[in-house]
C-alpha cells in the first residue's frame, strides 16, 4: 500500500497545473494495451461488427426513437448529432462540480434543459439513450485525460482498482494487469478495458452498462458491490477510461 | 415495447436468391432457471416464427427453451415478384408480434 501511495503522489506531481499533461503510468504500457474484443472468438467479433446481427442495436434503435421524442427533445438542441462526444466521458461538470459519466450527463440534460425527471440507472430508457449516444463515437479513440479538477477522482478510481477486496481477496489489477492473456478456466483473462460498454453480454443475454459489469466483477470476487451510478464506480470508470485512452470505442460491444 | 429489426433488400432481380434477416427483442426465459430466492422463474418463450411473402408462407421455425434471448434468424428466399415480406413471432400464450418490409423486383 505504501508503494501505491508513492505511485499516486508521483502521478499527482506530474499533473499539477503548471506542468504539461503527461499520461499517467499504468502497469500495462500503452503499446501493449488491447481491446476486450481481442480476447473474443472471431465469430463474436464478426457479430459485434455487423450492424444488424449485433443485438446491442436493439437498444441503439430505441435510443434513437427516444432522442427525437417529446416537446423538448434531445434532437432539438443536438441537431448535428453527437459524434465523438462519448469518447470524452466521464468528464467534469462545472455546474455540479462533480465528475459525471455519459449516463449522468444525459440525466443532467433532462433535469437542466428538458424539464424532465432523471431516469433510473440501468433503466431501459437510460441504457437505450446511452447506447445511441455512444454508438455515434463507434470506432473513434477514447480520449480522456486527467486534469487538476479530476485528479482526485482518478486517484480514488485507481485505488479501487488496486485494492484487494472480497472473500477471494483479489484486486482488479491482479487479473487485468498482471495476468491478462492467461486462462482462467475456459476464459482468457482480458485487460479489463471499458471501451465496449454499454455492451451486450452473453452471460446476461442482455444489454448493460459498465457499472453493471463492475457490479458483477465485485460479486465475482465475493465483495460487497457498490450501487450502480455511485461516485465510487464513476471514479473507477474514469480511471478505466484514462487507462483505455487510445483504444477504439466499440459500444455497442459484445462481450462474454 | 418489443423492438423488431429486419434486413430485407429493397430491390432484387427476378429469380434472385435473397438473404433475409430478422431479430426480435425477447427474453426467451427457459423456465429452467431459479431466482435469487430459489423460486422458479416461469417459462416465457416465443414458440413459432413465420415469414410470409405476399401472403404465402415461405419459412417457418419452432423455437424451444434452448434458444437464446433476442433470437436472430437468417434465411433465404427467391425473389419472384414485388411485394412485402411479413415476419410474425408468436409466443407460448398466443401473443404475437409482426413487422413487414417491402421489396421491388425487376
Amino acid at each position: 500500500m505504501r508503494l501505491l501511495a508513492a505511485c499516486f503522489l508521483f502521478v499527482g506531481a506530474a499533473c499539477s497545473p503548471q506542468t504539461t499533461q503527461r499520461e499517467p503510468d499504468f502497469p500495462i504500457e500503452a503499446s501493449l494495451r488491447v481491446s476486450g474484443s481481442s480476447f473474443l472468438t472471431p465469430e463474436t467479433v464478426a457479430q459485434q461488427n455487423d450492424d444488424f446481427e449485433n443485438p446491442g442495436y436493439l437498444w441503439v434503435e430505441r435510443g434513437a426513437d427516444l432522442f427525437e421524442q417529446g416537446e423538448t427533445s434531445c434532437e432539438g438542441c443536438h441537431k448535428n448529432g453527437l459524434e465523438g462526444v462519448a469518447t470524452h466521458y466521464p468528464a467534469f461538470d462545472t455546474g455540479t462540480q462533480t465528475l459525471v459519466n455519459l449516463e449522468g450527463r444525459i440525466n443532467l440534460c433532462r433535469t437542466r434543459h428538458q424539464g424532465l425527471t432523471a431516469l433510473p440507472y440501468e433503466s431501459d430508457q437510460l441504457l437505450s439513450l446511452t447506447a445511441f449516444v455512444a454508438e455515434q463515437s463507434r470506432g473513434l479513440p477514447i480520449s480522456v485525460e486527467v486534469t487538476p479538477q479530476t485528479q482526485s477522482a482518478f486517484e480514488s478510481g485507481g485505488a479501487y482498482f488496486m485494492t484487494r477486496r472480497g472473500q477471494l481477496n483479489l484486486a482488479c489489477t491482479q487479473c487485468h494487469d498482471d495476468n491478462w492473456g492467461k486462462q482462467l478456466r475456459g476464459d482468457t483473462i482480458s485487460q479489463g478495458h471499458s471501451n465496449g460498454f454499454p455492451a451486450y453480454r452473453f452471460e446476461w443475454e442482455d444489454f448493460g452498462s459498465l457499472h453493471r459489469r463492475l457490479h458483477d466483477c465485485d460479486t465475482g470476487v465475493r465483495a460487497e458491490p457498490m450501487e450502480l451510478g455511485s461516485q465510487t464506480y464513476i471514479d473507477l470508470e474514469f480511471y478505466l477510461a484514462v487507462r483505455a485512452s487510445g483504444l477504439e470505442l466499440e459500444s455497442p460491444g459484445i462481450r462474454r | 415495447m418489443t423492438t423488431i429489426r429486419l434486413s430485407v433488400p429493397e430491390t432484387a432481380d427476378r429469380g434472385e436468391i435473397i438473404e433475409l434477416r430478422a431479430m426480435i427483442q425477447h427474453e426467451m426465459e427457459s423456465g429452467f432457471r431459479f431466482g435469487s430466492r430459489g423460486e422458479m422463474i416461469p417459462q416465457d418463450i416465443i414458440t413459432k416464427f413465420e415469414c410470409f411473402y405476399n401472403g404465402t408462407l415461405v419459412f417457418s421455425s419452432d423455437f424451444h427453451p434452448g434458444v437464446a434471448a433476442n433470437p436472430i434468424l437468417k434465411f433465404y428466399a427467391r425473389a419472384n415478384e414485388s411485394g412485402s415480406f411479413e415476419f410474425v413471432w408468436t409466443d407460448q400464450n398466443g401473443q404475437s408480434w409482426s413487422d413487414s418490409a417491402q421489396i421491388e423486383v425487376s
